[in-house]
This record gives structure tokens, C-alpha cells and sequence, in this order.
């Protein structure tokens, strides 16, 4: 699960972590009063801050024209005029694709002084199964550009999960950077602190870009989080219902939200040729063999591994909701799964859809001459396929046709 | 022989009364694996009854190893509680635990992980469809089925199979039996982004197996698992390796299914993995209908 700036910030404020501040806001008026305060307490100069789900907000632009979807303001009338051109507008960034996302909340904060902007994030290390701690001198910038052309700018500091972060892992790392003084000591704790939101959170990545060293209004130096993004472990949301209820459903796609009610895995892609298969290896792979065969994949499907007639007549109106589909592609390898059971799951499915388009099944595994015999006397037009490859050329073809 | 397990392995199940545990107990008993004991906290004292076989429950794994010398679990505890269960059968010693469960929190999984380090316990999964050993009967019964496998769709052979997917391993093990080849030991090592044990791993138990004659290696976007174990197939191996990796047409930065199955910051790409595997001279099935056929032909 992913989560706004605003979110993550507070998360990251509760565990100790500086970050500007600021409040989140849904109406013109409430970004009115938050600048009021804002100004008020001696701040002068305000950011106003899309909150989406996707990056490359501040070079984004809005669908009635309007440009930038991060912007700096020098007044309470400034900070209005941008809430009003940004509030339930459309923004269009390289992350939201033509369609865009409607900003429903918006982010005011201290614009702070920045004197200097790094990299700092932490996320699990596949490697090696370790929490890694990730900093770089190069920050506002895109990392993974910086990890490819200088590698050497990439700091690393690997965690000992039995013992958790020792300070002087932050100091190492704080070190790295160059830091020295009140901004070193202010780094450490912001370090610490990060990779405890990332580790108490149960999060998959917290990043931090830029991390940024400012100068405070008594003229000296501190670390603070100006951006921040967290991504979730879905598989522990279980324990942090707190965090539950930041999703943000607006930012998710209509027919995946379904699709999660039945308990299956839906992804919506951009091809024509929708698929139905039990398994997420096996899932992908039907992708791969439809593009193989010259076709393009419409979504990724995983119905599990005990599929039952609902879910199976749920995947179908879903599925065929998206109107790119022009063909549909069920893939089952029922190992342990009747395939009868999903033989009839699917004539009935069709059968209440009304389905028009082509159909082609491949099914194999337990009790699959029952399933095929299901099939074959339902009447209705499906075409079947012996393997993988034979069920994926013919429904290739029948987009072709 | 085979590896990690043999027919007369001594199995006990940990969560063996709830309704996923108890339905795969049943087919392992009836594929004829050794099923000697469950464990159910609370529920010590009962008998798991399937097809004339008493197995006796125990609350604890502990208790259960002294009384039935099992050496080898299956993990079939709902997630919140499987990070205990793993580590409690590591605490009894056994040789083998093999975590069916999805949907582990990560962190539970870097505790567990750690607290393995030098405990001779190797942990297969969590998040697979277990270990496939065939036997010799009617459609490989006899064999030592640990976790939701087919087991009819197997036949005792000469090929190892380690994959990351449960269904796409089943593919490979019927594409295999359907020519009429059989299976040394098939190995799911499950979709997660921490697992008990690794592509490599298992590939050299396979290399180092004389029963085994020839692997096929099957996996997919995330990680970079599969490049590790090209990288030391190319410098040791020593049988024909033939692989497929899933997920070439998934959108960077999502996850497609398995937890571990995502593109992210470039890192883990299909086409990364296909160009390792090509590097180390393991064969490539152009799709993954032609898996078995791959290595068939390199053999």
C-alpha cells in the first residue's frame, strides 16, 4: 500500500523525525488558514503540494492549463489562488500517465531555507535479507540514475536485525555525507528515526528525497525531511490499522478495488486480450506467451489456488469491464481445483454476462474430462486449447480476425 | 535417492486441524507420505484420522519430535502466527520446515531469517507449494509430498525442478511426465521477497544429487536470485539447466501477485535474468510451454 506525503510525514513526525511544518488540506479555506498560520508564526515563504500517488508532481501539469503541481508562495492570497487552481483538478505528471489524478488534498508548508539536499532511504536488501540503509550526497535528483553512472556516490550501512540500528550506524553514515556540527547531530537523529518508522511501520521502503539541511530562523543548522514517500508491507497492515485507514482508495484503480473484494489479484494493463489464470507464476507467464505470439496482455489475473464458481463469475464482469478487451484467455492448471468446477464456472459466467467475444480455454490438471466435457455441451462457441502455446496462438488470432 | 526428502521422511504438520492443514494432510496421507504427527496448540492428546491412518496431535512441535522422531514440518499456521511456528520447528531440531503460509509481514520474515543463522535447520518457502519427492506406484505414489502440490501429476525420474511459483512448477512437472520423464525432487521456494532458501541452493543439492540428472529452473521478476545461482551454475555446473522466468510483460513498480515478484528501481527485471541464464549456458524456453522440451533437447 502507498500513501501521501502528508502521511508519510506524519508517520514519520511520530517517530521523532523533523519534518516542515505544515497541514494537509481539502478546501480553499482550510489552505487559507493553514497559510494564515503559517505567516503568522514567521515563516515567509509557503509550498502548497499536490497529494497523489505519483511522482514528478512539481513539473506536472494541471488539465485546464494550469502548471505546476508544487509551488512556492510569498502570500496567504498566493497560497489561496494556487489551492483554487489545484484543489479537485486534474494533474497530469510522467508518473499519472495521459488520464492524470484529481487532487483531492493538498500539502501547505514551510518553504525552509535549503542549503544543501541529499538522498536518504531504507528498504529491505534482498541480498541478503537486511533492512539497508541507502544515503547519497546527490539529492533532489533521480537516485537510480546516480547508483547507475556513480555508484560511489551511494552510501550503504546494512542493519543487524537481531540487535536493531545502533547509533553509530547513523553517525557513519551522517559522516559519509560530510556533516559536521549541529547539522551532524541533527542528521543522526533524523537517521534513526527514519529507519525506526521504516522498521515499527512495517514499511517496504521509506524514502527521503531530499533530505535537506536548512538554516533555522536563530541562524543555525538542521536536518529535516522535505519529501517523503512510504510504501507499505500489505502483509503486515494487519497490525497497524492506524495506517489501514490512510488508503486512500481515489488512488486506486476502480476494477482492482473489485477485483480485491473477490480476493483476486487484478492489474489492469493496456492490451487486448484479457486473461484468467490460477497462480501468479503462472499468471505472468500467460502475459509473457500472449506477447510472445504477437498479442498484448489486458491485465494480470490471479484467481488463487481454490477458485470457486463465484470468484471465477466475478473475474468475468471484471475483466470485461475494461472495453479494450477484445478477447478473453482463461489459463487453469487445477493441480488440487476441479476443473469441472471451473468449467462450470465459466459456462455459467458466460452465460450471465452474455459474453460476444472470443473465449478461448485451456484447462488441464484434476478432473479435466469432466471440465472439457462441461464445456463442450454447454453450446456455447469456446474455443479450446491443448497447451499453453496452442490456447495462446488461437487467441491471438482471434483478436487478429 | 532425491534431495531434502525421500519417501520414508518422517512428517509432522503444524496447524494441522485447521481446514487448509487438514485437507493437505489428507492427500499427503494419501499419496502415501510418512505423516506421523500434527500439531495444533491446545489440542494435544487429539487424533487426526484420515483413510484408516491415526495421527496423533501434540501441542507442541517439540513434544511431537520426541514421541514420533518426525524430522521434516509442513507450516500451514495462518501468517500472524507462522513466524513462531518456523521458528519453533527450528527449535526442535528438525531437519526441515517447509512454510506453506502466504502473506508473512517481511519483517517477521528478517527476524526469522536471522535467528536461523547456524541452526542446521533449512527452512524451504514460506509463501510455495512445498517439496515433491515421486514415488514409485500408480502415478508417483509413495512419494514424500510436503505441502498443496498435485502428486499425481509426477513421476519418479532423473530431472530436478526449483521454482518460485506453485502453479507454473506444476506446468513444468506435467510438461515433463507427459513426455513420459520423471522427477529426482521438485522444490517451491516460494513468491516472497525473504525466503528460507534460495535458486541456488537448491541447485547445488541438485548438482551434487547422482540421482539427478538434469534441472529445470523456473523464475521470475524480483530479486536477483536467479542471477545468482547462473552466475554459479556457469563456474560449477556440471548437468544441462533449462529455465524460464516469469513476468518479461509486467509493469515496472508493481507486484504482480507474489510479494517478491516486482520491478523496482530497474532492479529485477525478466530480461536481466534471461541474459544471466544465456550467460551461464542454461537453456531458455522461449514461453512456458516449452520448458521441459528445452532441457530435453540439452540432455
Amino acid at each position: 500500500m502507498n500513501i501521501h506525503e502528508y502521511q508519510a510525514k506524519q508517520l514519520l513526525k511520530q517517530h521523532g523525525v523533523a519534518v516542515p511544518s505544515g497541514e494537509p488540506c481539502k478546501t480553499v479555506a482550510e489552505a487559507r488558514t493553514a497559510a494564515e498560520k503559517l505567516f503568522a508564526s514567521g515563516h515567509t515563504l509557503a509550498v502548497v503540494k499536490s497529494q497523489i500517488h505519483a511522482g514528478g508532481r512539481g513539473k506536472g501539469t494541471f488539465k485546464h492549463g494550469f502548471k505546476g503541481g508544487v509551488k512556492l508562495a510569498k502570500s496567504v492570497d498566493e497560497v489561496v489562488d494556487f489551492a483554487d487552481n489545484m484543489l479537485g483538478k486534474t494533474l497530469v505528471t510522467v508518473q499519472t500517465g495521459p488520464e492524470g489524478r484529481v487532487v483531492q488534498t493538498l500539502l501547505v508548508a514551510a518553504a525552509e531555507k535549503i542549503l544543501k539536499e541529499f538522498y536518504l532511504a531504507v528498504l529491505l536488501d534482498r541480498a541478503n535479507s537486511r533492512p539497508l540503509i541507502m544515503a547519497s550526497t546527490e539529492g533532489g535528483v533521480d537516485i537510480e540514475e546516480v547508483a547507475h553512472k556513480t555508484p560511489e556516490k551511494i552510501i550503504k550501512e546494512w542493519v543487524d536485525p537481531a540487535v536493531g540500528i545502533q547509533p553509530y550506524q547513523a553517525r557513519k553514515v551522517a559522516s559519509a555525507l560530510g556533516l559536521k556540527g549541529d547539522a551532524f547531530n541533527s542528521a543522526v537523529k533524523v537517521i534513526l528515526g527514519v529507519y525506526k518508522t521504516w522498521w515499527e511501520c512495517d514499511a517496504s521502503m521509506v524514502e527521503i528525497n531530499p533530505l535537506a539541511v536548512v538554516e533555522t530562523p536563530a541562524g543555525k543548522q538542521a536536518v529535516l525531511c522535505v519529501d517523503a514517500k512510504i510504501g507499505l508491507d500489505d502483509n503486515a497492515l494487519y497490525r497497524h490499522p492506524d495506517i489501514l485507514g490512510m488508503r486512500d482508495l481515489a488512488e486506486e484503480s476502480p476494477l482492482e478495488i473489485e477485483a480485491s473484494k473477490f480476493s483476486l489479484n487484478y492489474i489492469k494493463l493496456d492490451g487486448s486480450i484479457a486473461c484468467l489464470v490460477n497462480g501468479a507464476g503462472l499468471a505472468m507467464s500467460t502475459m509473457d506467451i500472449i506477447q510472445h505470439f504477437g498479442g498484448m496482455p489486458a491485465n494480470f489475473l490471479d484467481v488463487g489456488g481454490g477458485a470457486s464458481k463465484d470468484q471465477v463469475s466475478a473475474a468475468f464482469k471484471i475483466i470485461l469491464s475494461d472495453p479494450n478487451v477484445k478477447a478473453i484467455f482463461v489459463n487453469i492448471f487445477g493441480g488440487i481445483m476441479d476443473c469441472n468446477v471451473i468449467a462450470t464456472g465459466i459456462v455459467e459466467a458466460v452465460r450471465e454476462t452474455g459474453l460476444k467475444l472470443p473465449l478461448v480455454v485451456r484447462l488441464e490438471g484434476n478432473n479435466v474430462a469432466a471440465g472439457k466435457a462441461t464445456l463442450a455441451s454447454s453450446g456455447l462457441t469456446i474455443i479450446s486449447g491443448d497447451t499453453m502455446a496452442d490456447a495462446a496462438r488461437k487467441v491471438v488470432a482471434a483478436v487478429a480476425a | 535417492m532425491s534431495i531434502l526428502v525421500t519417501p520414508q521422511t518422517r512428517l509432522l504438520v503444524q496447524g494441522i486441524t485447521g481446514a487448509f492443514g487438514a485437507r493437505h494432510a489428507q492427500l499427503s496421507i494419501d499419496y502415501g507420505t510418512q505423516v506421523v504427527a500434527g500439531v495444533t496448540p491446545g489440542k494435544g492428546g487429539q487424533v487426526f484420522e484420515h483413510a484408516g491412518v491415526k495421527v496423533p496431535i501434540f501441542d507442541t512441535v517439540a513434544e511431537a519430535v520426541r514421541e514420533t522422531r518426525a524430522t521434516a514440518s509442513a507450516v500451514f499456521v495462518p501468517p500472524p502466527f507462522a513466524a513462531d511456528a518456523i521458528l519453533e520447528g527450528v527449535d526442535a531440531r528438525l531437519d526441515l520446515v517447509v512454510a506453506i503460509t502466504e502473506g508473512i509481514p517481511v519483517n517477521d520474515m528478517i527476524k526469522v531469517k536471522r535467528a536461523m543463522q547456524g541452526s542446521a535447520t533449512r527452512l524451504i518457502g514460506p509463501n510455495c507449494p512445498g517439496i515433491v519427492t515421486p514415488g514409485d506406484g500408480k502415478d508417483s505414489h509413495g512419494g514424500c509430498r510436503i505441502g498443496i502440490a498435485p502428486g499425481y501429476i509426477h513421476k519418479r525420474g532423473h530431472i530436478g525442478v526449483v521454482s518460485r511459483s506453485g502453479t507454473l512448477t506444476y506446468e513444468a512437472v506435467f510438461q515433463l511426465t507427459s513426455r513420459g520423464v520423471g522427477q529426482s525432487t521438485c522444490v517451491g521456494i516460494g513468491g516472497d521477497p525473504v525466503n528460507g532458501t534460495s535458486h541456488l541452493d537448491v541447485i547445488q543439492l541438485f548438482m551434487a544429487d547422482p540421482d539427478t540428472h538434469g534441472i529445470i529452473m523456473i523464475g521470475e521478476i524480483g530479486g536477483s536470485a536467479e542471477e545468482e545461482a547462473a552466475e554459479w551454475i556457469k563456474a560449477h555446473g556440471t548437468k544441462p539447466v533449462a529455465g524460464f522466468i516469469a513476468g518479461a510483460t509486467a509493469p515496472p513498480g508493481r507486484r504482480m501477485g507474489h510479494a517478491g515478484a516486482i520491478v523496482s528501481g530497474g532492479k529485477g527485471t525478466a530480461q536481466a535474468k534471461f541474459d544471466a541464464f544465456r550467460a551461464a549456458g542454461i537453456g531458455v524456453a522461449a514461453t512456458p510451454s516449452e520448458m521441459a522440451d528445452t532441457l530435453l533437447k540439452m540432455m
